[in-house]
């Protein structure tokens, strides 16, 4: 990826020729149209159910069975405080998996992008290996890695086992594969004229890094950025394991321990619950969909 | 593109231009001072990332493996590292149920792979990329949703879809077609069906954000070159537009092939390896369930660590053989701008 591709594409002004012939243009949205009915289908389902006390189909019903019976009680959860707090811990984790895996990324990517060194190789060929580790194998020893963390004076409260700054650091170095080819991808796109111009001037690695590079790849920080954001307020199985009660239980521990409870499910409150833990996602969402539908590629195409 | 992009754009040209021209710029010899200078501060830069990776990746696979040899469980988590050799090892092997666990990995992992994460993938970036602009952004960002779905209520949509009247949507809107009897689909009919796309709707989604970056940076000269010559739209894309985006194509398949194969989550929501013994349960599955929930009444660390072991062995010597199949090295070249 270029670093033109992520600047905001303006028109340009010869018309593209035609793409597709009219049948080509009937297959293409036939096959598209098709291919999201289920998730279309199913989304419609989740916004029903949330408003109903219970559904048929996609029909909301009755205690007589008929249709009706639309009711708001499914979201009586947010007067609970305790959804409050799973929001808040969603929202600490996710935002220290931001900053973790950033400031891992952008220095270990820049590096990666810049120097010459012992082993470059090797660890950028391992990174993409360690992808074979994904932490949901690796649960069973970092059980162990965490609760000797929590040994350590004085910092381990914070980053022990059960705690919020141990899931997140956990997570951090999940999402840490990606973000390091990710964040070369978009260095190796930058051009090294400024860079060498303020080390001429004898300005310290450290200096350019912050000062001169980091600007530069403002729309891959972002990106990666709102990736980290969306895997860390959905993380589940890495909060859930290392995490013990509701005092650290974030949102998606929260909705599971609705189904884990022995008192009957109710699916409709969890449905809702779950529509109100994507709310702040797809607001953010809206707000960053052109930078969302064009990243990745900076990772992956490696030049 | 801004005034201040175009121009860098244009220097990047120039650069290239000169270089080939003329050669590239004599470098003056790396003192020995300076490559140790360089080496230092490449790895003060790394030091956050490489102790993250020592103490998540690192410190946990070599204690996995120790846990291995142990007989670790929660009913002697007093005596922690009690050695019994080899015993896990041959426990699993000789599980009566190793064989079909191994079979139903590979056919999950490959045809999730094949038909979602590649080829869907691949389909709709390609679709996606060649109507009107804000169509294409709108499939992709609807095709986006269940990534951002919380996984619990993403597999309660899909088991809603596919339930027994009188609950099911399937069954509501299509009660006669394709011999749908009113039953539950998923368990009366193909569990499988149902593990590979509740999977392959979210893995889809990935390898169409690659690749339409990518398709999106093929420059439109090329495309036009080729209609004016003739080319019809399936060999633009087989010709011109498959090649281009090759290095992604390869990425997307190593990394999925190894993020299918570690992973579970949905699987574990959506059937819990079921319906019946083993139906649908794989290897990351099982690995999950011995360690953690208390299958047998006991929560057997150890072994859990054993199947987690062989497992990370075998998608390690994967990766490892698909970086050396698709010449991943070439994407990991040396820097060429080191030296003042």
């Amino acid at each position: 990826m270029t670093t033109t591709e992520l600047a905001p594409q303006r028109k340009s002004p010869r018309p593209r020729p035609k793409a597709l012939s009219h049948k080509g243009r009937i297959i293409s949205y036939a096959f598209l149209t098709l291919s999201i009915i289920p998730i279309l289908v199913g989304y419609a389902w989740l916004i029903i159910a949330t408003v109903s006390t219970r559904t048929r189909g996609l029909l909301p019903i009755n205690s007589e069975g008929g249709i009706g019976g639309l009711t708001l009680s499914n979201w009586d959860f947010v007067f609970e405080s305790e959804i409050w707090s799973a929001m808040l811990n969603s929202f600490l984790i996710a935002v220290a998996m931001v900053i973790g895996v950033g400031i891992a990324s952008t220095s270990g990517g820049y590096a990666l992008s810049r120097f010459k060194f012992a082993g470059r190789k090797a660890f950028l060929t391992g990174t993409l290996v360690l992808h074979a580790f994904k932490a949901e194998m690796l649960l069973i020893a970092i059980f162990f890695v965490l609760r000797w963390l929590g040994d350590i004076p004085v910092i381990g409260s914070y980053i022990g086992f059960n705690t919020i700054g141990g899931v997140a650091l956990v997570m951090v170095a999940l999402e840490l594969p990606l973000g390091i080819w990710l964040m070369k991808g978009f260095f190796d796109n930058i051009s090294w004229d400024m860079e060498r111009a303020a080390m001429i001037d004898g300005a310290s690695r450290f200096r350019v890094w912050w000062q001169i590079m980091l600007p530069q790849v403002r729309p891959g920080i972002a990106a990666l950025s709102l990736f980290t954001f969306i895997a860390g307020w959905n993380a589940y199985l890495v909060p859930f394991t290392f995490t013990i009660g509701t005092k650290v239980a974030n949102m998606p521990v929260f909705l599971n321990q609705l189904i884990s409870d022995t008192a009957p499910v109710n699916w409709n409150e969890v449905a809702a619950v779950g529509l109100f833990q994507m709310i702040p996602l797809i607001i953010f969402f809206i707000f960053t969909q052109e930078l969302l539908l064009n990243i990745y590629a900076g990772g992956s195409k490696g030049t | 593109m801004t005034e201040e992009q175009r121009e860098q754009v244009l220097e990047a040209e120039g650069d290239a231009l000169s270089r080939a021209v003329i050669g590239a710029p004599k470098q003056p010899r790396s003192s020995l001072g300076r490559r140790v200078r360089s080496t230092a501060s490449s790895y003060g830069f790394l030091t956050p990332a490489i102790a993250l990776v020592i103490t998540f990746f690192l410190v946990p696979g070599v204690l996995l493996l120790i846990l291995s040899f142990t007989d670790l469980s929660s009913s002697n988590f007093s005596d922690p590292w009690n050695f019994v050799g080899l015993s896990n090892y041959e426990r699993l092997f000789t599980d009566p149920f190793f064989p079909k666990i191994l079979r139903n990995t590979v056919f999950y992992v490959f045809t999730t792979l094949i038909f979602f994460n590649l080829g869907l993938a691949l389909v709709l970036a390609l679709v996606t990329t060649n109507i009107p602009r804000r169509q294409g952004f709108f499939f992709r960002l609807v095709w986006l949703l269940p990534r951002l779905t919380p996984s619990v209520v993403y597999i309660l949509m899909w088991k809603r879809i596919a339930s027994a009247d009188p609950f099911g949507i399937y069954n509501q809107f299509m009660p006669e077609v394709l011999g749908a009897s009113g039953g539950n689909l998923f368990l009366g009919g193909s569990p499988w069906s149902f593990v590979i796309l509740t999977n392959g709707f979210i893995g889809a989604s990935f390898g169409m954000i690659i690749f339409t970056s990518a398709l999106m940076s093929i420059p439109d000269d090329l495309i036009t070159a080729a209609k004016v010559d003739g080319a019809n739209t399936w060999r633009i894309i087989r010709d011109i537009k498959l090649p281009l985006i090759k290095w992604p194509l390869l990425f997307i398949a190593t990394y999925q092939t190894l993020s299918l194969l570690t992973s579970f989550e949905y699987i574990l929501l959506l059937t819990e390896g079921g319906p019946g013994l083993f139906t649908t349960e794989v290897w990351a599955l099982t690995a999950y369930k011995r360690a953690f929930s208390s299958y047998f009444g006991n929560s057997q660390w150890a072994y859990g660590a054993t199947w987690a072991v062989v497992l990370v062995t075998v998608a390690l010597i994967m990766a490892i053989v698909y970086v050396k199949i698709f010449k991943f090295n070439e994407l990991v070249e040396e820097p060429r701008i080191e030296n003042l």
